[in-house]
This record gives C-alpha cells, structure tokens and sequence, in this order.
C-alpha cells in the first residue's frame, strides 16, 4: 500500500527582546547559573509578571509578516493563560501561556521543495515565557536548577498539518527560520535553543482524507535532526500499521545518537495542565494606532522581495527563493547589482545562489561574516562580462577572495589571470595542441564531437585556464576545417 | 498615648512631645503585656523597629516629616518585608525571610513609619477565625474564649487591643471587614486594583485587596493616603491621579442616600446584629441621610461562585511553594514526586489543603466550564447587581458579619459554616468594591461579656472618599469606634 505522511510543526521562536517575558532581567545566554534570575523569576511569593511590551509588538510583527501586511489575524484583545504543572524548572509551578486566545490567528509561509511551491497554513502563534534548566550531572545523585532561561520570551508557532514529506517540513522550517530573523524577532541560534522544532507526524493510506493518529516528537534542535527524525518516525508507524498494528498517539523524543524516536510519554499520562486565565495580568490589548506603527517600521518582507526579484529582475523562482532566505544576502544581492545591466544581475544572482551560498554553508557562516563584500563581487562579475576572465578563472579569484586576498584586479594582476584573447597567441598554442593529438584530430574529423571537446581542453591547459574559450573554439574549428 | 488617634500621634510627634522611639518603645511595652494572651503578632524585633523609629526622629528633627513619620504601624505577614520572618501564617513558609519590600512596606517606609511586628492570620488568609495559623489562633481581645474573626486577625486584635495605633491587612472575601467586625475595628478594604498587590502573597489574585486597619475612619483615611497609588508592578493597579481621602471627612452627609439591600437582613442574621444595624441605620437618617431599600438578587450565590473562584487561583497560586527554591522542604523523602507530596502534605495545613483540592477540581478537565466558567458568569451578575443598586443609592450600609465573633473552635469543624461569615462581605470582593467596616455597638451582656457588633459601608468604585466621609460623621456622632476591650 502507498502511504503518506501528513506532519505539521509547532515551532518554539525565542524572541530577542533584552528583557523577560514577565520581568526585567536580561535575556543574555551564557551567564552563569541563576545570575539572570530576578525576584519574579524565581517566584518569590508575592511577585507578579507584567508583560514585555517588546515582545508583545515582536509577535505582532510576526502576525503581520505572515499575513501579507494584513492585521486581521493579530488578535485586538487576546488572554494570557496559566498552564499548570509541577517541575522543579518551572518556579511558579505554572508557565504564562496564552491558550483560547492567542495575539495570531492564521497567517501561511510560502516553500519551495524539489516538488515546487507550497503554502503552509499557520493555526496560530503565541507569547509565552519559557522555563528554567535542570541540570543532572555534577549534582552528585541531586539535580542543579538554573533559572536563567525562565521567563525568556518564546513565540510558539503553530502550523496546520499541512506538509507531507520531510522534505516540505524541513522547507518550512528554513522558511520560518529565515522569516523570524528577517523581520528581527529571533535571532535563530538553534544551537542555544533559540529556534526549536517539535513535529507532529502521522501516515495514512494514500488518498485518504481522514488524519492518522499523531505522534508528537521533540528535541529537534537542528534541520537534520528534523528530517531524519520525521523520515524514522513515519517509517516506524508505516511498519507498525502494515503488520496490522495500530499508532498509540504519544510524546515521543528523537535521539540523535541512535537516529531514532522513543516515547517519552503516552496520552494517558499526559498533563491536565488546567488552564485558567492568569488574573495577574488583564487581557492584552492591541490598539490599531499600535499595530499601524508596528506595521510601518516593518521592512520588506521576503514574499514581497521574492516577487521584486522574479518579476522585475526575471529570476527563476529558485534563485529567488535561495536569495531571499536571508534579509542579509538579499541586501547584499542588491548591493552587489546595484545600477547593473540585466545580463549582470542575472549573472550575479546565479553566482550568489550557487557558489556563494554553497561557500556560505560550507562555513557555517552568513553573509555578514563573509569575506567577500558586495563591492568585491561586483568586480569579479565586471571581469566576467568585459571578458578579463573567464568564469572559471572566476572561480579560482573567488576562492582567493574567499581566503581573503583582497580585490579581484590585485589578485588578477598578481596571479596572472587575465584572459588570453590574442588570435595569434591562441593560434600558437591551438597549432601546437593540435600537433600533439593527431588521434583526437583523426576522430573529430570522423565526426566524433567529444574529441572536439577534449581538444579544446587541451588548449585551455596549456593556456592554464587563462584562454578565452570561445576564442579557443573559433580557431579550433576553423584549423580543422 | 494607646487612645490616641494618628493625628493626634502625628501632632505629639511634630511637637516634639514624644519621639518615635518612646512611642514606639510603648507599644512595645503593650503588646510585650498583651501578645502572650492574644497571640497577635507572629514575629517582634525590637531592634529593627526601633533603628527606624530613630531615623524618624532624625527626620522628624529636620522637618522632613510627613504625617505618619514616626508612627508605628503593625503589619500583617502576607506583606513581604525585608529583613523579616513572612510566614503568612504558615508552616510552609516559618524560615522564609523576605529579601525584599512589598509595594505597601516601601510606602509605610518612604513616609517614616516605623514597622512594629507581622501580625497573625489565617494560614495563606484562608479563614475566619484566625484559627487556622501555623502559630496558633489570635484571641478576642474583648473575650479570649473567643475567635477575633479573619484572616487578618492578628491586624484587628492589636488595634482593638491598642497593641498598635495602626496594621495593615488584606481582603480577599472579608478579611479585613469581617475581623474589624468582630474586633470593633475600622477597617477598608479598598476599590480593587487602588492598593498595589505587589509583595502581598497571593491568595486570590482577582480578589485580593490590601487596606488599612485602625481605630477611626479618620485614621483609616490616613492610612489610605499611604497605601493607595500606581505600582507599575501590578498589572491590575490602576493608573489614577493620587487622592487625599482625609479631604471629605468632615462633608455634611444631609442627602446621602444609603441604600439598604434586603437579601442582608433575612435568615442567619443575628437578631441582636440586626437591631444594631438598624440602630445605626436610624443614626444616618438623623445625620440627614436617606434611607433607600435597594435589592441585590443574585447576592445569595455569590459564597458558592467565591469558593469556585478562590480556591481555582489559589490552587494555582500555592503551587510555587514547591520545597525547591525557598520555605519549608520534608526533611525526608524519596525521589522529586515524593519530596513534593511530603513538602506539601507537612507545609500546609488543612484548610489549605481543602482549598488546594477544590480549586484543583474545578480547573481539571471536563469541570472547567460547569464550575469556573459558570462561578464568572455569576460574578458578572453579582457586579451588575450592584450596578443597578448604585443607580439608586450613593453607598449600601449593612451588616458586616452575621454574627458577632463566636468561641475559639466553634466552626472549626464545619467549613460551611464557617464560610457562611462571609456572606456579606464577598460581594464586594467578586464585584471589585470598595466596603469597609466600622464599630456600631455591641452584642450580648453589658460590660466584660459584650462582643462588638459592625456595620457594612459598600461603596462605589473608588467612592472611598464617599465613604470614609460617612463613617466619620457618623463616628463623630456616636462614639461606639472609641470603646475599647476591658478584657485587654
């Protein structure tokens, strides 16, 4: 039977305001533990939260983002709730949540996979404050609280089950990424937790309409661990169902060591958390002088630059897409191509989708950390079009642009790069090559076109890459008449 | 000096007559005479409450004072304070010792008083009788065999027993009007939202008040001054330009209209409570107030909606008390759940307990709505009520309790009967009222056996003004607030 997975993603965004959700300590990661932890943090009896308005106008920038500027899914009066339960990380022993009414209500995120374009539906997002750390090792048989973390600002995204491959979750999940960083909500770092997955995966037999029974999975710290941990749990429940079992729905963890899921805990054991509105805080309300302020600070948003790009600059939706994952690498696109022609934006649009983003990956880094300044690539891409370079000659100037050896003329110059366009010097070298390869001669003339190619080689060897190609192809054809 | 009202105090004070140190240093004395009989105050510490009453003086010296610079003011143990044990009578919290101020605390600081003990009440303020305190129960100061209503017993017992000029209390369905009742005490418990909550160890957030106790509504006033204002860490304080609530004291009252809700006179009600209600009531009419039959239906629901909505926030509220950061931990246990349970089970005492398991009941899956949601639609029928009273009359004017204060150990049995004490006051609480109580005769035998009987003043949102006003003409014209425990 074919089957197919049907996954939707609740998506934990830390929102980068200085301060607490609920109180005026400093969000900053990595200091030591319990130093960040004020009265209200640690629950002091009598203390009381009073919300963030920072990360309040960072949700309804979101709202705003993911609805094409339009505010009618930010809620104008929306409740924060208590969510209770008991842990030794979570002081109050309740989070402050927002539960029957979040500040968003709908909104999309538009992906791009090998299959094409898609939009996810988003169900709603919320402010909430996030809990503290247990720590187990070092404790000795005890368990070490730091309550640094507690009542950092989390916008909790949730999608619809919308997605149905690993491949659309994981394209989502870039894309809310991206979205989140763009409008300067979230600084992304999924390594400190700031940007965190948890996925609801089920199966069912192709062309059913009807929802699989769910299982929720956590820990999904990275878009690897993503992919790997919804391709293992939709395996895991199509082997169940194809013996005839059936899907506990259940909280299951990803161990990334094992590249598996386990359960954690099942329904029946799952929390009543007995939400009530907090009645420490009045509901929150969003004026719409509020939401016009918030709506006209926003910058362009990557949906509106997307079509920027594909319509008037005539990308591919592609190229579009990889240069818009990043507000940054946008910008640093149109610097680069700013009052170009349009065969260089073309040009340079495709050199920063492939070649610089793939440098970019390799390192781990984004484009405001690259070596290479928008003013430096825009050199490089002149070379190209005035016929200095070759592309592949390109290439090896990016790589030493990339090491960080300055212009691309100072490094042209030093190295000797400059093309070869001199009939006559080429003509010298295509005699010699053709004097040497009497065989591939022998064959191109038999009508053999690959001999063809492997003599244009030859020559652009012996030019070491400097030749101009098309020069080299010229004389080629005509010597061998 | 034990007689004199704040004013007077404050006047003594400004003349140099008396410094903050002997004043202080006498009640002292009184409440060293007293305490041990009527276990009004948890923790002392002379030397704390004298080290500020030598600051007062210094700035009494250098004509930087305020009215209540200098005074001592005894407060309850709800109110986080600085330096001192806050237990709000519990064991859960017997080693806790605040690191920081309450927003009441930092105002009686700002202006000089010099804090003179925490007073008992009910554990967590869930009471009235003041009996269920991890420090054992408060005394009538008129007869000891007898509770001095609650939760903030302790407040009402110093003040009638003249242990302190002033306390400060809170009010969630009664505990500061009901215990003032029962005491002979004024007591107000403010508009909500006008006294910060913050420091005030929740109860019931939604209903929680803090307000003053004392011994006229003119000293309540001055308190009032002190403690109402913005605290932009409540989210629930209002925002609102400062009052002086001393400014219409001495107003004539020819004219007020005192509605007079009949659902507060029917069964339960004590008939010797009754005839002093309606003496006072008689009393207002000659002062030239009109008298306004006004009717507030729904009132009869509002002790089970109250004991819906409490224990739903306070189940919430208490579950920071946790043995992991702060208080009381089991001294032996297993692993996390069971060191929970046994922190629990041995850090709270039963009334408590009772409360944590109905509030957690009616949140729990699948009672939500039939309990908590339907408790606050009746709480919005409570408050139209009063709407539609308002509408005919300036303040309603009833009985605060039903009953004078009854013996230690009476009701302690039977938690409806108990929570019956309330059925006056938490209307006001659910609709967000201001009501205070003030002394309007006594009950049973003259002389050493008579118990004080109070009459309810509910007023408008933010009428306190209104209604200290009228409890202060009709102090000037009786006298009853001047009557002080023979037994004390």
């Amino acid at each position: 039977m074919a089957w197919e997975t049907v996954i939707g993603l609740e998506v934990h965004a830390q929102l980068s305001t200085a301060s607490k959700m609920f109180s005026s300590a400093a969000t900053a990661f990595g200091a030591g533990p319990n130093t960040q932890a004020c009265a209200v943090d640690i629950a002091l009896p009598g203390v009381l939260p009073v919300a963030n308005r920072a990360a309040v106008e960072r949700a309804i920038r979101f709202g705003l983002a993911v609805n094409a500027n339009n505010a009618d899914n930010i809620n104008r009066r929306s409740v924060f709730a208590r969510k209770n339960y008991f842990y030794p990380d979570l002081p109050k022993g309740y989070q402050i949540s927002q539960f029957e009414l979040p500040i968003v209500q709908g909104g999309s995120i538009r992906i791009f996979t090998s299959t094409g374009e898609k939009t996810v539906r988003l169900t709603r997002a919320h402010l909430e404050e996030d809990a503290g750390k247990s720590l187990h090792e070092d404790f000795h048989g005890m368990t070490g609280i730091d309550l640094n973390r507690a009542g950092t600002p989390l916008l909790e995204i949730v999608s619809e089950p919308d997605m149905r491959s690993a491949e659309e979750a994981v394209a989502y999940a870039k894309a809310l990424h991206a979205l989140v960083r763009w409008i300067d909500i979230c600084d992304g770092n999924m390594q400190e937790g700031s940007f965190r997955c948890d996925a609801n995966v089920s199966v069912r037999p192709a062309g059913s309409d009807a929802l699989g029974t769910r299982c929720e999975i956590k820990n999904l710290n990275s878009f690897r661990f993503l992919e790997r941990a919804i391709e293992f749990e939709a395996a895991r429940q199509i082997a169940i169902l194809e013996e005839g079992g059936a899907i506990v729905q259940e909280t299951r963890l990803y161990d990334p060591e094992r590249d598996e899921t386990r359960s954690m805990r099942v329904k029946e054991e799952a929390h009543d958390y007995r939400y009530f509105p907090d009645p420490d805080l009045l509901p929150l309300v969003v004026s719409e002088q509020w939401l016009e302020e918030i709506r006209r600070a926003l910058p362009e948003l990557p949906a509106q630059r997307f079509r920027r790009f594909t319509d008037q600059l005539a990308q591919t939706p592609a190229t579009a897409a990889v240069l818009t994952s990043d507000r940054n690498l946008a910008d640093y696109f149109e610097r680069a191509t700013d009052g170009a022609s349009p065969e260089l934006v073309r040009q340079t649009a495709n050199w920063i989708a492939v070649s610089t983003n793939a440098k970019l990956n390799e390192r781990g880094i984004d484009i405001t950390r690259a070596p290479v300044s928008a003013r430096q690539l825009r050199a490089l891409m002149e070379r190209i079009a005035d016929g200095t370079i070759s592309g592949k000659i390109a290439k090896e100037i990016d790589d030493a642009m990339w090491n960080g050896e300055g212009d691309p003329d100072s490094i042209i110059e030093k190295r000797g790069l400059r093309q070869i366009s001199d009939v006559g010097e080429l003509e010298k070298i295509v005699d010699g090559v053709i004097a040497a390869n009497p065989k591939q001669v022998e064959d191109y003339r038999a009508g053999k076109q690959k001999a063809f190619h492997s003599l244009v080689g030859q020559a652009m060897k012996a030019t070491r890459g400097k030749g101009n190609p098309a020069a080299i192809n010229e004389i080629l054809k005509r010597k061998l008449g | 000096m034990l007689n004199a009202s704040l004013t007077e105090l404050s006047g003594a004070l400004g003349a140099r007559k008396i410094s903050s140190v002997e004043l202080t240093q006498l009640f002292l004395a009184r409440i060293g005479e007293l305490n041990a009989r009527l276990n009004a105050f948890i923790t002392l510490d002379a030397e704390k409450s004298l080290e500020q009453a030598r600051a007062a003086d210094e700035r009494l010296a250098s004509g930087d004072a305020q009215p209540l610079t200098g005074i001592p003011v005894a407060h309850k143990d709800i109110f986080c304070t600085r330096g001192w044990l806050t237990s709000c009578g519990s064991k859960m919290l017997s080693n806790f010792v605040s690191p920081y101020d309450a927003h009441v605390i930092e105002r009686f600081n700002d202006c000089g008083a010099v804090t003179l003990g925490k007073t008992n009440m009910d554990e967590f303020a869930m009471g009235s009788s003041s009996e269920t305190s991890h420090y054992g129960p408060v005394k009538n100061p008129w007869n000891p065999a007898y509770v001095p209503g609650g939760s903030s017993g302790g407040s009402a017992c110093a003040v009638a027993a003249r242990m302190a000029p002033a306390a400060t209390a809170t009010d969630t369905g009664g505990s500061i009007r009901q215990p003032a009742a029962l005491c002979g005490v004024t007591g107000l418990k403010p508009t909500y939202g006008l006294v910060s909550r913050y420091g005030m160890i929740a109860f019931a957030s939604s209903l929680d008040q803090g307000g003053p106790m004392g011994k006229s509504a003119q000293d309540v006033a001055l308190l009032l001054n002190v403690m109402a204002g913005f605290d932009a860490r409540d989210s629930t304080s209002i925002e609102r330009s400062p009052e002086d609530y001393t400014r219409e004291l001495d107003a004539p009252i020819e004219g007020l209209r005192i509605g007079v809700p009949r659902e507060h006179f029917g069964e339960g009600l004590a008939p010797e409570v009754a005839r002093a209600v309606d003496a006072a009531l008689e009393e207002f009419e000659k002062l030239g107030a009109t008298r306004v039959e006004v009717s507030l239906p729904n009132s009869g629901l509002s002790v089970p909606a109250y004991y819906v909505i409490a224990p739903a926030e306070a189940s919430s509220n208490l579950s920071r008390f946790d043995g992991v950061r702060y208080g009381y931990r089991a001294p032996e246990y297993g692993d996390l759940i069971d060191m929970y349970c046994k922190t629990r089970a041995q850090g709270f005492g039963a009334e408590v307990k009772r409360r944590i398991l109905i509030g957690t009941y009616v949140l729990s899956h699948g009672y939500y709505d039939a309990y908590y949601l339907q408790a606050q639609r009746i709480r919005r029928l409570i408050a139209r009520d009063f709407v539609d009273a308002f509408s005919r009359c300036d303040v309603l004017v009833g009985p605060t309790s039903p009953t004078v204060a009854f013996r230690l150990g009476e009701k302690a049995a039977d938690p409806v009967r108990m929570y019956l004490n309330d059925i006056y006051t938490i209307p006001a609480n659910l609709a967000g009222l201001p009501g205070m109580s003030i002394p309007c005769g006594f009950a049973g035998a003259n002389g050493p056996a008579a118990l004080p009987v109070g009459l309810h003043i509910v007023g408008n949102y933010f009428s306190e003004a209104r209604m200290l006003n009228a409890a202060h003409r009709y102090q000037r014209a009786t006298g009853w607030h001047l009557q002080m425990p023979g037994a004390a």
